[in-house]
């Protein structure tokens, strides 16, 4: 493709678009599919075409809209209305009442505008406005014009220099600055050179990679593309999760799509870049996700890390310098190239520029997938954009960052959403996952949950991780039955201080974390574990499931 | 060039096989490739047995030891054979705080199988799985590829006595 054409492209894309009055975008992401969306779907075709507004009335596949409590999800334009629970009845009923008599269907639409109004949408930008499998829905909202821009305007220095200035930092939890990353990619000496996008989004209960890949997968590649030109690489990779059947098959389509328009194969935009991309399923491996066990496994062996340094970037993938990024820290790439590192670095707070997407889930009134700037606060996002918890229960703790991250209580909800801010309190960023808690949740309980989850996970390399968090378990397993005393919960925090700073990889260093911030914040309910034998949440103690307290 | 080695691990040489030969040589016999052919015999094959990871060891000249790490580490691949029904319940954590665990209890007791297994005339699996992702519908279960959004105990056993039945019916 010549830089012209992609210009022409756009601009008929954007004339098609704009000949009708109404689009209908329904979407068809994980969250809505099981619930009936592909119905919903073709009976939004056929009312359109019962009603003979084809013409003016564009009914569209879409990924998420975020509203995932409320699948099927519809989101019409202009105006942005939002219908709940959509059924193929009521679809035709929306095509007759709006679109036919300009009438919305007040009784179904999402009445939360709170949700919408404190989010940033800069990753998911196009999500649940673009159809995912058409790549020109992508071009027409300026897609592959920052590969365009990097490519014929930039030197890869230049690129870096950009991404740097912005000050992203790594979306996949640890907050390595992205910047100096592909900064030791490039200069290290070695070829061929990789670049990985890591869509191996393991941690229970978090699947906002999921959602991007399968709503905007062009922004994924788009950004890999320029990754690879600014490291001097020509090869890279995704590799994603084999329990996303829905993601694999839209970055599928996507790379197709991407290489015969020519903005992946050889001479992109008659340029000397050549960039290839390859799909890599995952076999469902917690730790597969750490970046030395991702490696291991795209080499097809188990997905055991291993210490670093070397670092990836010096010997990665058969030992050749290999850039691993996060997809949500890749589909920042193209707007920070159109729009600048300036622009960027004044959404967010000081030391954390830009946007974080999360999957805020548990007992909250509104779930879903959110994208909030850095630097807002746990409560704004629990209580104004969740909602709050059910009616009739309390707020006990918001869980952040999945089984390596922790629980943080009440007091805590002030603290802003930042990398530091998080890791201070006990918790981390992970890869996004908010998990909100009320009084019905036994702390001591669902931090057994998350240390079994990393017992299962471990990949047993190293002993502090294999063993440590067996005891671990063990220990905490017998608190739930009734058993264990106080000096055990001395012994529990020594267990978890040694397993954090003895273990090989950022699995077993953050296993801990639920147990040791439960511990810190939420003392008094393993003090009535262990002392006087009760659950304070009624969850524990019990015998065959029958509920209550013994 | 290698041999199929099909009659040596008793694979039966049927269009599963010539579709795993095929995948096998596309990947060009490479011992990297060691996950895309696991998964494509799982696919075709629908889990892993011994003679199959013997052959797969064979024809990328793996030790079948290491084949056989490759395949018990990743949870995905399957060992044994599954029951002809499966019902699978999330345990992500947004479905484990909305008590996943009392239905996967209640299918246990009310089918006699345990998690991971499946029952003694095979035809009920129960697995868990670590989060299919549709959180804010949580707790969900998977009856037969059909997920149960906002699932309970009651809804997730009518929909297995359902499945059940239905092949009882189908059977006679």
């Amino acid at each position: 493709m010549k830089p012209d054409e992609l210009r022409g492209l756009a601009q008929k894309e954007q004339e098609a678009r704009k000949s009708y009055r109404f689009r209908i975008n329904v979407c068809c992401s994980s969250g809505c599919m099981p619930f009936g969306a592909l119905r919903v779907l073709t009976a939004f075709r056929d009312a359109v075409r019962e009603f003979k507004v084809e013409e003016e009335c564009y009914v569209a596949r879409t990924g998420c809209i975020g509203t995932c409590s409320l699948a099927p999800a519809v989101l019409v334009e202009p105006g942005d209305y939002l219908y709940q629970n959509v059924t193929p009845e009521r679809a035709r009923e929306i095509v007759k009442e709006h679109i036919v008599n300009g009438r919305p269907v007040k009784s179904m639409l999402y009445g939360n505008e709170a949700f919408f109004k404190k989010q940033l949408r800069v990753v998911l930008r196009n999500t649940g406005k673009i159809d995912p499998l058409r790549i020109e829905d992508y071009i027409a909202v300026g897609g592959y014009y920052a590969l365009l821009k990097a490519l014929t305007r930039m030197t890869p220095q230049g690129v870096i220099e950009e991404v740097a200035l912005s000050g992203l930092k790594g979306r996949g939890g640890a907050g390595f600055l992205t910047g100096l990353k592909w900064r030791y990619v490039a200069r290290a000496p070695g070829s061929p050179k990789y670049v990985i996008a890591n869509l191996d989004e393991g941690d229970p209960g978090v699947f906002a990679n999921r959602t991007l890949a399968e709503a905007d997968p062009h922004a994924i590649l788009e950004g890999m593309a320029i990754a690879a030109y600014a490291v001097g690489s020509q090869k890279g990779y995704i590799y994603v999760r084999s329990e996303y059947p829905l993601a694999v098959q839209t970055l599928k389509k996507a790379i197709e799509a991407a290489k015969s328009m020519g903005f992946l194969g050889e001479n992109i935009f008659e340029t000397s870049f050549s960039f290839d991309v390859e799909l890599r399923l995952g076999a469902g491996a917690f730790v597969a996700g750490e970046e030395t066990a991702i490696l291991a496994s795209i080499e097809g062996r188990r997905a055991m890390p291993r210490p670093r340094p070397p670092y990836p970037a010096q010997s990665g993938l058969w030992g050749k310098p290999t850039l691993v990024n996060n997809v949500e820290t890749l589909a920042n790439v193209p707007v920070i190239l159109l729009k600048g590192s300036e622009w960027f670095s004044s959404i967010g707070s000081k030391n954390c520029t830009g946007t974080k997407c999360f999957s805020l889930t548990g007992k909250v009134n509104n779930p879903g997938l959110i994208e909030v700037p850095m630097g807002i606060t746990l409560r704004e996002v629990v209580f104004e954009i969740g909602g709050g918890v059910p009616p009739g229960r309390r707020f006990k703790a918001v869980q952040v960052g999945g089984p390596s991250g922790g629980f943080l209580p009440e007091q805590l909800l002030d603290l802003p959403i930042d990398y530091e801010s998080l890791t201070k309190a006990g918790a981390i960023m992970g890869s996004g996952g908010i998990v909100v808690l009320d009084d019905t949740s036994c702390m001591v309980d669902t931090a057994k949950f998350f240390t079994e989850f990393c017992v299962d996970e471990s990949c047993g390399k190293c002993t502090p991780c294999r063993a440590g968090l067996h005891k671990l378990f063990k220990i905490l397993d017998g608190f739930t039955r009734g058993e264990g005393s106080v000096e055990d919960l001395s012994k529990v925090e020594d267990l978890c201080e040694f397993i954090k700073e003895a273990s090989l990889c950022g699995l077993g260093q953050t296993a801990p974390n639920p147990t040791l911030t439960t511990l810190r914040y939420f003392r008094d309910e393993y003090v009535a574990h262990v002392m006087d034998k009760r659950c304070p949440a009624g969850k524990c103690f019990r015998s065959g499931g029958g509920g209550g307290v013994e | 060039m290698p041999d199929s080695g099909a009659a040596r691990t008793g694979l039966k040489n049927d269009r599963r096989l010539q579709m795993l030969e095929a995948t096998i040589k596309q990947h060009q016999y490479s011992k990297d490739a060691l996950l895309e052919i696991l998964h494509t015999a799982q696919e075709l094959y629908g889990y892993l047995d011994r003679d199959l990871l013997l052959h797969v060891s064979r024809q990328l000249r793996l030790p079948p030891s290491q084949v056989y790490g490759v395949a018990t580490f990743y949870n995905l691949f399957k060992l044994k054979k599954p029951g002809t029904h499966v019902v699978t319940v999330c345990m992500g954590t947004a479905c484990y705080v909305k008590g996943a665990e009392d239905i996967v209890s209640a299918v246990e007791r009310e089918f006699n199988v345990i998690r991971g297994g499946t029952t003694g005339d095979g035809r009920l699996s129960l697995f868990v799985t670590r989060c299919i992702g549709a959180c804010a519908m949580a707790p969900n279960a998977i009856v037969d590829g059909e997920t149960v959004g906002k699932a309970t105990v009651e809804n997730v056993l009518k929909r297995v006595k359902a499945v059940l039945e239905a092949e009882m019916v189908e059977a006679r």
